[in-house]
């Protein structure tokens, strides 16, 4: 495992979201634990319904009802985080720690200036007069790539692209130099040809501002690019994190192995992608032992009866009965 | 901006005349106001003389035209009932009216938003589901039965407020006033509440559904998610974008209001148009009737356009249709 320097700027320990229904509770996020250095950059990636934004949500704080955390805990900066009351959270969300959303066209307030929004998201958190705020609103919108940031700073949403949008989306996120930011799918919405800019955007700027990232994607190109470790996600658990370019170029888990064969390569003579038979299973069906064992090519006796816990191999941790390296314990 | 504006206007013009006509058309067919004029034994030939006199013995499009045009010219007619020019009537009777109007949406509005945003935020709350059932209750409850049902507790058993009439007002220039006197004030307090009631519970119930519409939207969880306070979420960012709706309703609902007055001022008793209105129907009163229906409809014109720069004040994205849409 990757040992922090000091303590990791954001800890989740055994983290289990529950969504209570008319026909039983169902587990969301099943005892997933990882932690995010300061300045480093996470990326989850898996299918939908992985339950990857719901984690991005809980560590927010913004979980939506009737979803709930059931168990485990949030530390960021080794304060607990999952348990305070709304006010308290309020505070640090926006200031220590900040979000992007998928959707830059429906992020955004369509009444409001982009200028207000940011000057009212600065004033919140940080003690400015408002022209002192206007002025650190005009720099963040130069600093994240728009032009003539002087003049649009009074312009509304809709004078904007979706590119543009999702840079006063980040610029909004960076408002109160937050020390994390949550990314849920940021480039999902836009044009092919604009998400490698916003993604360069986001990875130079957290560069420069010090800042930790969450990326939240199911674009493994994304997290190629970008991550310094991943997190693959899979039925609401982890089953493979470690380092970005171990897990892309020597993935363990069959079904990190599975999504990357499943990247188009340029050049790649293939005349098929190769992809995973099957889907994901709802979270009603969720199969004994290995969640992804019907759909697993190395699957064996043991996987069907037993669910595989994480294992250290190497610098990376995966939950895989192949990699077992002593019998099964109890 | 003043482009739209004489646009609209130019409709106007166009509704009213519209409105005119078919008031004015349907008018033949509300009886002889002849009859009414006259005494019992007059005969054939006073008859015919006092038809001349007030020019119903013309054909219809020459009666409108000429109605029209002296219109137009500030002329409104003489009332058959009365036998007082029309504008001398109504200038008394408008103030009322108006007056009785503006309360009861101010009332509406006043106690219809803050309810609406509350039961929006508390949506399982208790408080709110006795507020929602109530407003159910104002909400199919005819106004003549709330305004009997009113007066039977305040008036009659509690003898707290007059039952009808409008008390002491004061002239103010032509215009009269109840407000400024506590008499005319406490007479003003059960009719307004009777007007307002539907009002207030349809815009109780609008802005809640607005609210919890406007709640679920990715700009308020993304409001949420950069920390800005519930207070500032609430009522700046989900109460301003409920705005629209509820602007393009209430303007409407002025509208009822003066349409409705006509009921309550019958049940109060209230010496304002809508009284005014029922007893020249009942009199065949042309004049009276065509000059009420045509400034009705100029209030309705009125109010739409001012709801429609409510809209630009309020929402940006009306307001740049004409400039460039910036780069990108």
């Amino acid at each position: 495992m990757v040992a922090p320097a000091n303590q990791p700027l954001l800890q989740v320990s055994n983290l289990r979201i529950e969504f209570p229904t008319r026909r039983g509770t169902l587990v969301a996020v099943d005892d997933i634990s990882f932690h995010i250095d300061p300045g480093e950059v996470l990326g989850v990636v898996g299918e939908s319904g992985a339950g990857k934004s719901l984690t991005g949500a809980a560590i927010i704080g913004l979980l939506e009802p009737p979803g709930r955390i059931a168990g485990g805990q949030i530390l960021f900066d080794g304060q607990r985080i999952d348990n305070l009351p709304y006010e308290s959270m309020r505070r640090i969300r926006g200031k220590q720690i900040g979000a992007v959303f998928q959707d830059p066209l429906t992020s955004l307030n369509p009444l409001y200036s982009i200028g207000r929004q940011l000057i009212e998201t600065i004033t919140t958190h940080l003690p400015l007069s408002d022209s002192e705020a206007r002025k650190r609103a005009i720099d963040l919108l130069a600093e994240v790539g728009i032009p003539s940031a002087e003049r649009r700073i009074d312009q509304y949403p809709h004078q904007f692209s979706g590119g543009m949008r999702q840079r006063v989306v980040i610029a909004l996120a960076l408002c109160a130099n937050p020390r994390l930011i949550v990314a849920d799918e940021p480039t999902t919405a836009l044009d092919v040809s604009i998400q490698a800019q916003i993604i360069a955007l986001l990875k130079k700027l957290c560069r420069e501002h010090g800042t930790a990232v969450m990326l939240v994607t199911h674009d493994m190109g994304v997290i190629a690019e970008t991550a310094d470790r991943v997190a693959v996600m899979y039925a609401g658990r982890i089953a493979e994190i470690g380092p970005a370019r171990q897990v892309i170029k020597h993935a363990l888990h069959p079904y990190t192995e599975g999504l990357m064969g499943s990247i188009p390569t340029v050049g790649a003579d293939a005349e098929r992608l190769v992809q995973i038979e099957g889907a994901m299973p709802r979270l009603t069906e969720i199969p004994a032992g290995c969640a992804y064992n019907p759909r697993c090519p190395k699957v064996f006796d043991r996987c069907r009866i037993e669910r595989p816990e994480p294992v250290a191999v190497g610098p990376t941790g995966v939950a895989c009965w192949l990699y077992a390296k002593e019998g099964p314990r109890g | 901006m003043l482009a739209f504006i004489v646009r609209r206007l130019l409709q106007s013009i166009a509704v009213l005349l519209a409105v005119g006509f078919i008031a004015f058309s349907m008018f033949q067919f509300a009886g002889d106001p002849v009859n009414n004029m006259v005494g019992q034994d007059a005969n054939a030939e006073t008859r015919a003389l006092l038809r001349e006199r007030l020019g119903l013995d013309q054909p219809f499009p020459i009666q409108f035209v000429r109605f029209i045009g002296n219109m137009l010219q500030g002329e409104f007619g003489v009332s058959y009932r009365l036998g007082m020019k029309v504008e001398q009537i109504l200038v008394q009777r408008v103030p009322a009216t108006l007056e009785l109007v503006l309360i009861a949406a101010l009332l509406a509005l006043s106690v219809g938003v803050p309810l609406g945003v509350y039961t929006g935020l508390h949506r399982h709350g208790a408080l709110s589901r006795v507020m929602l059932t109530v407003s159910l209750i104002g909400i199919s409850l005819p106004t003549f039965l709330i305004g009997i049902l009113l007066i039977l507790v305040f008036a009659v058993w509690l003898g707290w407020l007059p039952s009808f009439g409008r008390g002491k007002v004061v002239a103010l220039g032509w215009w009269t006033t109840g407000l400024t006197s506590w008499d005319g004030f406490r007479a003003l307090i059960l009719p307004a509440v009777t007007l307002s009631l539907f009002q207030m519970t349809l815009i109780l119930r609008l802005v809640r559904s607005e609210m919890l519409e406007v709640l679920r939207t990715d700009y308020i969880k993304f409001a949420r998610a950069r920390g800005l306070t519930s207070r500032s979420i609430n009522f700046g960012h989900a109460l301003k974008n409920t705005m629209v709706p509820v602007i393009t309703i209430t303007g409407l609902q002025i509208g009822a209001l003066i349409a409705f007055a006509i009921i309550t001022e019958t049940v109060f008793q209230w010496p304002g148009m809508g009284l005014l209105f029922l007893q020249a129907i009942q009199f065949v009163d042309i004049p009276v009737m065509s000059t009420y229906l045509v400034l009705v409809s100029l209030m309705f014109v009125i109010i739409n356009l001012t709801v429609d720069l409510l809209y630009y004040a309020v929402d940006p994205r009306l307001r740049i249709e004409r400039s460039a849409v910036g780069a990108h």
